[in-house]
């Protein structure tokens, strides 16, 4: 069965819920979610530490979205209705957990590339990955994009917890990346 | 030289860099989605200011948020600053971090393991 946008995302838009978006992923809609996101946190009864900590892996978690989603060839678009661009934003407060789940399509050519990505930083020790962050940082360059291939380090360093992913089949070579990332107020 | 002056976003820092004084200051937010542009001019400034540079540069980074994006031209920044360094000139970088950051100073650590400049972490206590 082909992936649905609709279930999932409705699945998510439940419970405590900051913010919910489906729809472009633009520099503006950056800036308002932000903007927003940091105006709710202001009266959220938590400590500073754990409200920047949330800001800081949404900004990460946001840009990275912002510049790997893929565009949808246009009969994909317009049978399902999607803006160009198209991406899912949800933060949520999940028992002790605060939850960011970002998704977007991608190419099945790049799911390998993730998936090994992932699995990789989730193997690792708050050590190696403080290893990894520093060696990505001395030795790779910025891409065009302004990506540095450091967003899901850094997530996962300041997290200090396992990025969970799905990947769903949607239509021909394109799949949907689902993304979930946990603040727990002890980390 | 003509100093640099930038006045702050909600998205890129104050910067305030002075050749006359030696004093360079980047403060507040650098979540840019694309850092480059913004940081490139303060890179090219840097390197034409290493070529006849103060006795004695202080750099003050009091920095809220930073992205992966800046996190990389930031480097970029202090490599510049270490090329002073290694000319024999005094440099010295102050990392503020608020109070608990422990993220902040974690970065500020980062990047002292990473350049052969003296880092100052200076904890900022409300």
């Amino acid at each position: 069965m082909s992936f649905d946008v609709q279930e999932y995302y409705s699945k998510l838009d439940g419970g405590d819920v900051i913010l919910a978006y489906k729809g472009s992923i633009t520099t503006d809609l950056i800036n308002n979610v932000l903007e927003e996101v940091e105006a709710k946190l202001e009266g959220v009864d938590e400590e500073a530490k754990i409200r920047k900590k949330i800001y800081n892996v949404l900004v990460e978690a946001l840009q990275n979205l912002y510049h790997h989603v893929e565009e949808l060839p246009e009969e994909l678009k317009s049978k399902d209705n999607f803006e160009s661009k198209f991406g899912v934003l949800v933060v949520a407060k999940v028992a002790d957990s605060y939850k960011i789940t970002t998704g977007n399509f991608i190419t099945s050519e790049k799911i390998k590339f993730l998936k090994d990505k992932i699995d990789k930083i989730n193997s690792l020790s708050k050590d190696e990955l403080k290893d990894m962050y520093k060696f990505i940082l001395n030795h790779q360059k910025l891409s065009a994009k302004g990506g540095g291939g450091l967003g899901l380090v850094d997530i996962a360093r300041k997290t200090g917890n396992k990025l969970e992913y799905t990947f769903q089949h949607y239509a021909d070579d394109y799949y949907f990346f689902s993304l979930d990332v946990f603040i727990t107020e002890e980390s | 030289m003509e100093p640099i002056s930038i006045e702050g976003t909600p998205k890129t820092p104050t910067v305030k860099f002075d050749a006359g004084s030696g004093i360079i200051e980047i403060k507040g937010r650098s979540i840019p989605e694309n850092s480059i542009e913004f940081y490139k001019p303060l890179v090219d400034w840097l390197e034409e200011y290493g070529k006849s540079p103060m006795e004695k540069t202080t750099v003050n980074v009091q920095l809220e948020y930073f992205n992966t994006s800046s996190s990389k031209c930031i480097l970029d920044v202090f490599k510049k600053l270490e090329a002073i360094h290694k000319a024999k000139h005094d440099v010295v970088i102050n990392w503020y971090y608020e109070e608990d950051d422990e993220d902040m100073l974690e970065a500020g650590e980062d990047y002292e393991s990473i350049i052969r400049v003296p880092f100052k972490m200076i904890e900022i206590v409300e």
